[in-house]
């Protein structure tokens, strides 16, 4: 063999590899192109169908009148109304508590164990399935009263929001410089103030944004309503009785045979859909850039 | 006024207050850091009471009978413990190369001015409620599947020796391979945001070093990006698995509500977070304990999954900052 031909041969077997090379490259990127794709579609085709199902009982009913019984008039007035108590009362209860036990982790636990174990803890909870923590209302408030309650409904989605709360706090503060907190030290201020003047006042949007996602969150929340508030046909708004929310009244009218609760609820879905979906995004907008 | 007037005074006005201020703002901060700590143990403890009147009927043999019979009153958690498993499984051999994928292009292939919206668009996904999904899955994706999807697995799949026994049968469009579906696409975009966070962490003189040698992307992925990350990515599919055994309202809509064991994927099964939600409301006595003692289990489960899984996280994050 002449050194011609055995470099022609080399660099066809270079060329073979290199285009193999290649071509498994390309397969994989248009599979990643493509995965990309289908996660877009999705979303993109739920909220079609939310729309195109949804919109057509979209009228002033829905905001004015009752959940009805099969075959008559109605709307989703007392669901809105309970979600809109309920998340509120959750929310009120988990804001203070969330952001001092933030607090806590950053301003005096921090480098702690104690601060490490709760931090470890919370963010199990951030993950925890919520059908858990109506499970564990059930057996603290509902069984001890023995009736299902608003009360107990609100906890629930309390112990949802909570985890998330102090996380976002935890996260923000963190992210306010040292500095800061000295030049307040150095003006004589006691610690308190320096938290509540200074590092409240450096992460206030941040720690906006973790509650306005935590109400995304739980307002959306199915499974631990049904375990707590259940469900009320009228329009109660007593939190020591059953309750009807949108996501419950959701649940319980879409699995029926009947045509018009099937519509009421795909109205449903379309509102709180949407409302969670501007909320998050409303609430982004809020989240300090950290440069992602 | 003497000086010692004045000492006194400026005592009193900006140390006492302050010590009082501190002492009630931290304390109140410390215990209600400790009621995180409380919540957790109170879940623990109020499952475990909750579980013994079941356990102490029947036993530990309660996990692994299958018969679940309100009428004779005797329960036993294994099929939907089994549906829980088993769906859980099918939302991660879809769920993970997907998200794989994704988390693939937003950090190696997507032009930068695009990465926020897609970025964005992905993690919308995750607000969309469960409840939704699970309308979704019944009124759009089940007649789907059982029309399109189903018929051609069991045509291509279910003819294959061996795994062809888990795609026989009739179409149900619900069932436990519809619920598989429906939760991959509901931990997508929890996998996606972790795996991304990941890739992010790989030193880019790493990465360029591998592309600088003629690397291709695909190498550049296989040979440097996933073995870098590994932790993050193993952490990342722990999560969302922790997410899928216990996600309720989505899979009760498209599970089928069926306690009977079926080898099967496409037939109708239950999950425990399903037959919860189904049977909660009217149950009571053993019914009502043996659905509490399954909602131990599940705690077990996820909680020792999604503890593994933030435990990884944690070293990770406590390596790269």
């Amino acid at each position: 063999m002449t050194d011609a031909t055995v470099d022609t041969e080399r660099s066809r077997a270079t060329r073979t590899v290199v285009q193999r090379r290649l071509r498994i490259n390309r397969i994989v990127t248009s599979l990643s192109w493509t995965a990309t794709g289908a996660g877009l579609f999705l979303l993109f085709w739920i909220l079609t169908d939310l729309l195109l199902k949804g919109a057509g009982t979209l009228s002033i009913n829905l905001f004015t009148m009752n959940t009805p019984p099969p075959g008559s008039a109605g709307g989703l007035l007392n669901a809105i109304i309970g979600s809109m108590l309920l998340t509120g009362v959750g929310i009120v209860i988990a804001t203070p508590v969330g952001i001092l036990a933030g607090t806590f982790l950053i301003e005096y636990g921090r480098g702690t164990k104690l601060a490490e174990i709760i931090r470890f803890v919370n963010d199990m909870l951030v993950s925890a399935p919520s059908i858990i923590v109506g499970l564990f209302v059930y057996q603290v408030i509902v069984a001890p009263a023995h009736h299902f309650s608003g009360w107990a409904g609100a906890v629930a989605l309390a112990i949802i929001a909570l985890p998330i709360i102090v996380r976002t706090t935890q996260d923000m503060l963190q992210l306010v410089p040292d500095g800061l907190r000295e030049a307040a030290y150095a003006l004589g201020a006691p610690k308190w103030r320096v938290i509540v003047v200074v590092s409240y006042r450096a992460a206030f949007q941040g720690i906006l944004t973790g509650v306005l996602l935590a109400i995304a969150r739980i307002s959306g929340e199915t499974a631990p309503l049904l375990f707590t508030a259940l469900s009320n046909p009228g329009g109660s708004t007593d939190m020591n009785a059953p309750m009807a929310t949108l996501p419950v009244v959701i649940y319980k009218f879409a699995d029926t045979p009947y045509h018009d609760w099937q519509d009421l609820a795909w109205a449903g879905a379309l509102l709180i859909t949407f409302s969670v979906l501007i909320l998050n995004i409303v609430a982004r907008s809020f989240a300090p850039r950290t440069g992602k | 006024m003497s000086t010692a007037t004045i000492e006194a005074g400026h005592r009193r006005r900006s140390d006492h207050p302050g010590r009082l201020g501190n002492a009630l703002f931290g304390g109140s901060a410390w215990s209600f850091a400790i009621l995180v700590l409380i919540l957790l143990a109170g879940v623990m403890i109020s499952l475990i009471i909750a579980a013994l009147p079941a356990f102490r009927t029947f036993g530990i043999p309660f996990i692994w009978t299958s018969t679940w019979n309100p009428v004779k009153d005797v329960y036993g958690a294994l099929s939907p413990l089994y549906g829980t498993l088993v769906s859980s499984a099918v939302a991660m051999v879809i769920g993970v190369p997907v998200s794989l994928g994704i988390a693939i292009f937003l950090t190696e292939l997507c032009p930068t001015y695009l990465r926020r919206p897609i970025s964005t668009a992905i993690e919308l996904l995750a607000a969309v409620p469960s409840i939704i999904f699970g309308m979704w899955g019944l009124f759009v994706l089940a007649p789907l599947m059982q029309k399109y999807v189903e018929p051609a697995l069991i045509a291509t799949l279910g003819k294959i020796p061996l795994i062809g026994i888990l795609f026989q049968g009739p179409p149900y469009g619900i069932g436990l391979f519809t619920a598989g579906v429906i939760l991959s696409a509901m931990v997508l975009p929890y996998m996606v945001s972790i795996m991304r966070d990941v890739f992010e962490t790989v030193p880019p003189q790493l990465r360029e070093s591998a592309y600088g040698l003629g690397a291709t992307t695909w190498e550049v992925i296989k040979t440097v990006i996933v073995p870098y990350s590994r932790v993050g990515v193993v952490g990342a599919f722990m999560l969302s698995l922790g997410r899928a055994l216990g996600e309720t309202m989505a899979v009760t809509f498209v599970v089928g509500n069926s306690y009977h064991i079926k080898a099967s994927l496409l037939a109708p099964g239950s999950t425990i977070a399903s037959s919860l939600a189904n049977e909660f409301a009217e149950a009571d006595g053993l019914q009502l304990a043996s659905l509490l003692a399954e909602g131990f289990l599940l705690f077990v489960l996820t909680f020792s999954v999604i503890g593994a899984a933030r435990f990884m996280l944690m070293r990770l994050s406590r390596k790269y900052g």
